[in-house]
């Protein structure tokens, strides 16, 4: 398989490809986070927008209409997410954890014989002239389009938050529910959007990988990459453009394991395919034991329901 | 106009009603759902949750396969339930589940074939401390470095998993077996089996461990100072503190105990219903303790009570799947539904409406 020969163009394309759904499905985390929600459910609605989008991509034949299904998808589910914690204020945490049951149910029951049908695919972006670069445009010009939209997104999200009032209240939700009540803003509105753009993101990064990372449909395909989101949140610190890095650097690991793997080097496959969530681990401990940096940019109001009492 | 108070205190009446409601509201919509997947709801609500203990065809396998179910599901969610007081959140159970039955088997399979009575509990020794031990990496970490334990205990499922698939390919695989990945069966060496102790009842020694710990659990949450520690540091942190808890030291009890409990889950499956360490051999028991949990709203008897429905509805979809041709997983979306009503229950137990006119002005 020559795919898998260490060749840096090869690595870094394939590192970028590895690292866009995690990046989609935190930085859709990393929203709802900001206005005040932990919602610990993108596994559950990574893995619906996973086999949503592969659905509707293949009964469409289009990779973009199953985008589209995939987003709808992920709204959907985290609307019940939304619903409880919002409307029947509901526990957080329990809330997102039986979200993830329950998507990993769901998706498995609608996605029930699909498995083994080859999606349609994306066509990559051939900028004239760019993408014919030596190394760099196979290695970083040349993608499938969701790759460049996943950090577009990051970077409008970005500008949102600190550029814009609309993001100044979303973060003042987040921040101090209280006080932003006091202020006139509907808290409950504000976070239950929040809530929902978290969806879409996360079924957009579950659709990138049964659409073009894998690509096909498979129960519990996401293993994983809805926690190592959440995970990179926290390791972003709430700042969006440490979440770029983040999400490179565990496609990088994921991406190395993968070549070692293929490699056949001496440490043994199951010792390998831990790495990522090893790797999760030691840098969630780098990045909470450094208390003040960890928590100064956490959302005040972070997991704590809102209720007005009049 | 609905208006919502708070309660001072959570509504006892409304804690035992909810997870009541919670089931007749997740049968009825679970019937919808099985209607939409070209079903009779009603033949297929009846097959999960009546067939499975009554039907004369199949009540004999059934009924022994409900407290093989209920066992591991009970032992587990009982140390959840603690963490789930004090507000720390093993999810991780699953993997302390995996650690402890190879622990456990390891130790049986390294007697092997030599006969003794110590052999049996010096494996429900290392199962437990298997499990305890892997439940200890979220809790050392949460105290020293005051990392996240959910998300630390969620990876290590993953890692045990790929540990699970190297010993059953590699380590433990049986050297009789042909070179199938998987151990030895337990259940035909007698010295490290736990069998079924009364024929066609299912009851294994676990099944007993999760009644005693059970009654035990409730003593302990009732009557002695650490229940009342665990339950304090979930309510307030800053009255934990002013009553002497230690937050330290509860949050390595909470976390240790839930993973010693799940470590002894897994012991007792291995060397009983399931035999060996194989590749799938967790089937997500970890998980479906968290609803468990809830489900009998964190108190042990009513986790007892949960364990036992929770294990009619895998029977009850096992049945389905093979009668109706539901899918498998249909039944893991009906589980994870039941959570979700039983979640939005809570607003009656924490919160109570009050009906107000507008005055007009």
């Amino acid at each position: 398989m020559d795919f898998f020969t260490l060749n840096p163009v090869a690595l870094l394309a394939s590192l970028m490809i590895a690292a866009t759904p995690i990046m989609l499905a935190a930085i859709g985390e990393l929203v709802v986070e900001k206005s005040g929600v932990l919602n610990l459910g993108v596994e559950g609605m990574m893995i619906v927008g996973a086999v949503c989008g592969f659905i509707t991509a293949v009964e469409t034949g289009s990779a973009w209409f199953g985008l589209l299904g995939a987003a709808l998808g992920g709204i959907l589910i985290s609307s019940i997410f939304a619903f409880l914690t919002q409307v029947l204020l509901a526990n957080q945490v329990a809330s997102g954890l039986a979200l993830t049951l329950f998507g990993l149910g769901v998706s498995a029951m609608i996605g029930n014989g699909y498995t083994g049908i080859k999606p349609p695919g994306f066509n990559t972006v051939n900028i004239p002239l760019l993408s014919d670069l030596p190394f760099i445009g196979p290695a970083i010009l040349s993608h499938d389009p969701i790759v460049y939209i996943g950090i577009l997104l990051v970077i409008l999200v970005w500008y949102f938050l600190n550029k814009t009032k609309n993001g100044l209240v979303l973060r003042a939700v987040g921040e101090n529910h209280d006080a932003a009540h006091a202020l006139g803003y509907k808290v409950i509105w504000i976070r239950f959007s929040a809530i929902l753009f978290g969806g879409m993101c996360a079924g957009l990064g579950g659709a990138y990988l049964s659409l073009v990372r894998v690509p096909q449909w498979t129960e519990g395909m996401t293993a994983g990459a809805g926690w190592i989101a959440l995970a990179i949140v926290v390791f972003a610190s709430w700042k969006p453009y440490r979440l770029i890095l983040g999400a490179y650097l565990f496609g990088g690991v994921s991406i190395i394991q993968l070549n070692l793997q293929a490699l056949g080097v001496e440490i043994g496959i199951a010792y390998l395919s831990m790495a990522p969530y090893l790797v999760t681990i030691i840098v969630l401990v780098m990045i909470s034991s450094n208390h003040l940096r960890s928590s100064a940019n956490a959302p005040g109001s972070l997991g704590r329901i809102f209720h007005a009492s009049q | 106009m609905i208006r919502l108070e708070k309660r001072l205190q959570p509504s006892k009446k409304w804690t035992s009603i909810t997870p009541f409601l919670a089931v007749l509201a997740t049968m009825f919509v679970g019937g919808i759902m099985f209607w939409a997947l070209g079903q009779d709801p009603i033949e297929a609500i009846r097959i999960i949750f009546w067939d499975p203990l009554f039907n004369p065809q199949f009540a004999s396998y059934a009924r022994p396969q409900i407290l093989v179910k209920a066992g591991p599901l009970v032992l587990i969610a009982l140390g959840l339930s603690l963490g789930f007081r004090a507000n720390i959140w093993n999810i991780g159970a699953e993997g302390q589940y995996i650690i402890g039955a190879i622990c456990g088997a390891g130790v049986g399979l390294a007697f092997y074939p030599s006969e003794g009575w110590f052999i049996f509990p010096l494996m429900v020794i290392a199962g437990a401390l298997g499990g305890f031990l892997w439940a200890m990496i979220p809790a050392i970490l949460k105290i020293k470095f005051n990392t996240n334990e959910i998300l630390v205990s969620l990876m290590l499922v993953y890692v045990a998993e790929k540990i699970l698939i190297s010993v059953s390919l590699g380590l433990m695989r049986n050297p009789e077996g042909g070179g199938f990945p998987g151990s030895r069966n337990l259940q035909y060496y007698k010295a490290a089996s736990n069998p079924e102790l009364i024929s066609g009842t299912g009851m294994h020694w676990g099944v007993l461990v999760a009644i005693a710990l059970t009654c035990l659990t409730y003593i302990m949450l009732t009557k002695h100072t650490l229940g009342f520690q665990i339950k304090i540091s979930g309510q307030s942190n800053k009255a934990a503190r002013f009553s002497g808890t230690n937050p330290s030291i509860i949050t390595a009890i909470c976390l240790g105990v839930s993973g010693a409990l799940a470590g002894l889950a897994g012991l007792f499956e291995v060397s009983g219903p399931s035999g060996q360490i194989s590749i799938d051999f967790n089937v997500g028991y970890g998980f479906t303790a968290i609803i468990v949990a809830f489900l009998g709203r964190l108190n042990p008897f009513g986790i007892l009570l949960a364990g036992l429905l929770m294990a009619l509805t895998y029977i009850g979809g096992e049945l389905a799947q093979f009668m109706l041709g539901l899918p498998a997983a249909a039944i893991q979306a009906f589980q994870g539904m039941l959570l979700f009503f039983l979640l939005a229950g809570d607003i009656l137990t924490n919160y109570q409406p009050k009906f107000t006119y507008k005055k007009r002005l």
